[in-house]
């Protein structure tokens, strides 16, 4: 199964990336839940948790302040104005 | 002892105690050099992300964004400039007020409006001092900026540029700063941040990659509006590092010239008092063996 590669980023720091199955995200309008295969899109997300189930590891979450992410051809790019990672986060960091 | 020795003693003194000044200033911006390219390049993956995205947006929605379109005439146009705080770092800050003298001799003489907004205490005695006006100022952390200055700044252009004009908004945002190229050299340089000009090759894509067609979440005005000023924000952050880092280097570079002079006038000095009580001594001697002939004879 194909996977996704996301990557995070808050405004001064690089906060995560690797490979993953699942993102699920706030937007302005409700939850999303992001697979591989998804269309092209560009959301606003709205405060909340983001989580994030990495093809190795457990899933783990982040918690933002607000943003967009972008998905294009199984890359997913989370533009975060202020990232928090939470705890077991450290797994399949690279 | 003779009074000229004395002053090259003091001299000396003076001077040795100002290359230990210099040195140390050297050192330490040296050591806070690292950090502020670590910054840069922190800043870097947000910037190519975010400039990516309104890439997207700008080149493919056929969305009409006051931030987007060019206004039909630009009658006032903001200036940001983004100097030191202190000095000691050469010609840093002159360089970059020269440039923004320049772009806003251009911008009076295509009939525009200047409105000025400052950053470092430089500038603001700059200004102070020739008795000129300005929006506002921002000072203190130059050399170590956060993104909360960035995002008041992008907040308080932006808000000029959504103004009308007759109630002193402005039209178009310029930014005068300092681009870090390398350790060595460092170019005071302008952007245009409003109206936006969406330079594709500054993002990361290779020219030949399609940018995706997109899905909007909600409408395309909303993703925007909630995109844009993260871009100038983004931009604003990245200039100010970006800064920062040159302050950095030129105030390394401008402490290691000052220490090597002091080096080399504390050398010329040592000379001088060396030549002066051998002239003492000199004299002294001739004195008392034309005292003894004198006595002799």
């Amino acid at each position: 199964m194909a996977e996704l590669q996301v990557e995070i980023v808050a405004a001064d720091h690089f906060v995560w990336s690797g490979a993953a199955k699942l993102v699920k995200g706030r937007t302005s309008n409700g939850e999303i839940g992001i697979l591989p295969g998804h269309v092209p899109m560009l959301a606003v997300l709205a405060a909340g948790d983001l989580e994030i189930d990495p093809v190795s590891g457990s899933r783990f979450s982040v918690q933002v302040d607000g943003g967009f992410f972008s998905v294009d051809t199984d890359r997913v790019v989370i533009v975060a104005d202020n990232a928090v990672m939470a705890e077991s986060a450290a797994a399949g960091t690279r | 002892m003779g009074a000229q020795i004395r002053v090259y003693r003091q001299k000396i003194a003076s001077t040795t105690s100002m290359g230990k000044i210099f040195k140390a200033m050297e050192l330490i911006a040296s050591s806070r050099i690292g950090k502020a390219r670590a910054r840069v390049s922190a800043s870097l993956p947000y910037a190519n992300a975010i400039t990516r995205a309104v890439t997207a947006v700008a080149s493919q929605s056929e969305v009409e964004h006051p931030l987007t379109t060019e206004p039909e005439s630009i009658r006032r146009a903001a200036v940001l400039v983004l100097t030191a705080d202190r000095g000691l770092a050469g010609s840093y800050s002159a360089g970059v007020l020269k440039q923004a003298e320049h772009l806003v001799e251009l911008l009076h003489s295509e009939g525009k409006d200047v409105k000025t907004y400052l950053v470092g205490r430089k500038a603001q005695a700059y200004f102070d001092f020739r008795g000129r006006d300005y929006a506002k100022v921002w000072t203190g952390g130059t050399d170590a900026p956060d993104f909360e200055t960035a995002r008041e700044l992008g907040k308080i252009l932006l808000q000029d540029f959504a103004e009308e004009f007759e109630a002193g908004g402005v039209d178009e945002i310029h930014v005068v700063f300092t681009q870090f190229k390398s350790m060595v050299v460092q170019e005071p340089t302008v952007i245009r941040l409003l109206p936006l000009e969406v330079v594709e090759g500054e993002s990361e894509t290779p020219a030949d990659e399609l940018l995706p067609l997109y899905e909007y979440e909600p409408e395309p005005e909303q993703v925007l509006d909630a995109l844009l000023p993260r871009y100038i924000e983004s931009r604003i952050f990245n200039a100010m590092l970006q800064a920062a880092a040159s302050e950095l280097a030129a105030r390394q570079r401008a402490m290691k010239s000052a220490g090597d002079n002091a080096k080399d006038l504390i050398e010329k000095y040592t000379r001088l008092r060396n030549n002066a009580r051998q002239a003492e001594v000199t004299q002294e001697l001739s004195e008392i063996v034309a005292g003894a002939d004198a006595l002799n004879g």
